[in-house]
């Protein structure tokens, strides 16, 4: 075995990666509350009104930031959920455990700024649309999630228990993520796209692309912690 | 200020969206604390 996957499986110790846990949730959370706050500058003050919608587009800088953490963490949840089931590892359990509540707080958070920003542009709160719906899917994923995993009582079952759900439940985020092009839908397409050139001025990308740092800091220090609070509460 | 707090009409499009984006991290943030203080 090389020295490097020595060190990853140390780190697979609940018991050795409670103090990097703190290390990283520490900087993460200082770097989340800088990010924002340039963030929130950019997105309320530096950005000027947009000529179609006024001052009404400024939800983008949470939506779109937070729509995109619901479903990176979902993702990061299913993937550590995978290797738990796989390796049979204790800390990856953990892990999903520890990323569901903060991925089901940005899904909320979507949806809520979604339906604020729906009613001044489309005029509705809500439409059963399929991005709408399937988003709306996933906050359910999560709350299924967490709600199985508090039901069983031995962690290790409950692990295996979550994991399976949320593997199935990853055949959503594509749903999610296409749903603007395989259906006719009230939802505007991708605003941003690794393939074309960005259709938004540059300082609402930035501002944009500062927020979704920021509330990617956030949600790893939310982890961390939370991941902390779960390997002392089973005494690992 | 006014005028910022007005945000063109759109105040409780807004308001409402950071307003509740900030205190759903807030309680997020309050609950982890509490969970950590009770192990």
């Amino acid at each position: 075995m090389t020295a490097a996957s020595t060190r990853w499986f140390w780190y697979a110790s609940p018991q050795t990666f409670y103090p990097l846990a703190g290390t990283i949730a520490r900087w993460c959370g200082i770097a989340a509350a800088i990010l924002a706050v340039i963030g929130l500058w950019i997105g309320l003050v530096a950005a000027p009104t947009d000529a179609q919608q006024g001052d009404a587009y400024r939800i983008i800088f949470v939506h779109v930031a937070a729509a995109w953490m619901s479903m990176f963490l979902y993702v990061a949840m299913a993937f550590w959920a995978a290797l738990g089931l796989a390796f049979n590892t204790r800390l990856s359990g953990m892990l999903a455990s520890a990323i569901a509540p903060t991925g089901a707080l940005f899904t909320f958070i979507a949806l809520w700024t979604g339906a604020l920003w729906g009613k001044p542009t489309w005029g509705t709160y809500w439409v059963w649309d399929a991005r709408l719906t399937s988003e709306l899917i996933l906050l359910f994923l999560y709350f299924g999630f967490m709600a199985l995993q508090a039901a069983i009582d031995d962690p290790r079952r409950a692990d295996r228990a979550g994991a399976v759900l949320a593997l199935v439940g990853v055949v959503n985020i594509p749903i999610i993520y296409f749903s603007v092009q395989w259906w006719n839908t009230l939802h505007q397409g991708a605003s941003v796209s690794l393939k074309s050139a960005p259709s938004m001025a540059p300082i609402m990308l930035k501002g944009m692309l500062v927020m979704a740092l920021a509330f990617w800091m956030y949600s790893i220090a939310a982890a961390m912690v939370r991941v902390r609070c779960i390997i002392r509460e089973r005494g690992a | 200020m006014s005028d910022f707090l007005a945000m063109g009409g759109y105040a409780w499009y807004v308001w409402g969206a950071y307003g509740v984006t900030f205190l759903a991290l807030l309680l997020e943030i309050l609950a982890l604390r509490n969970r950590s203080r009770k192990t």
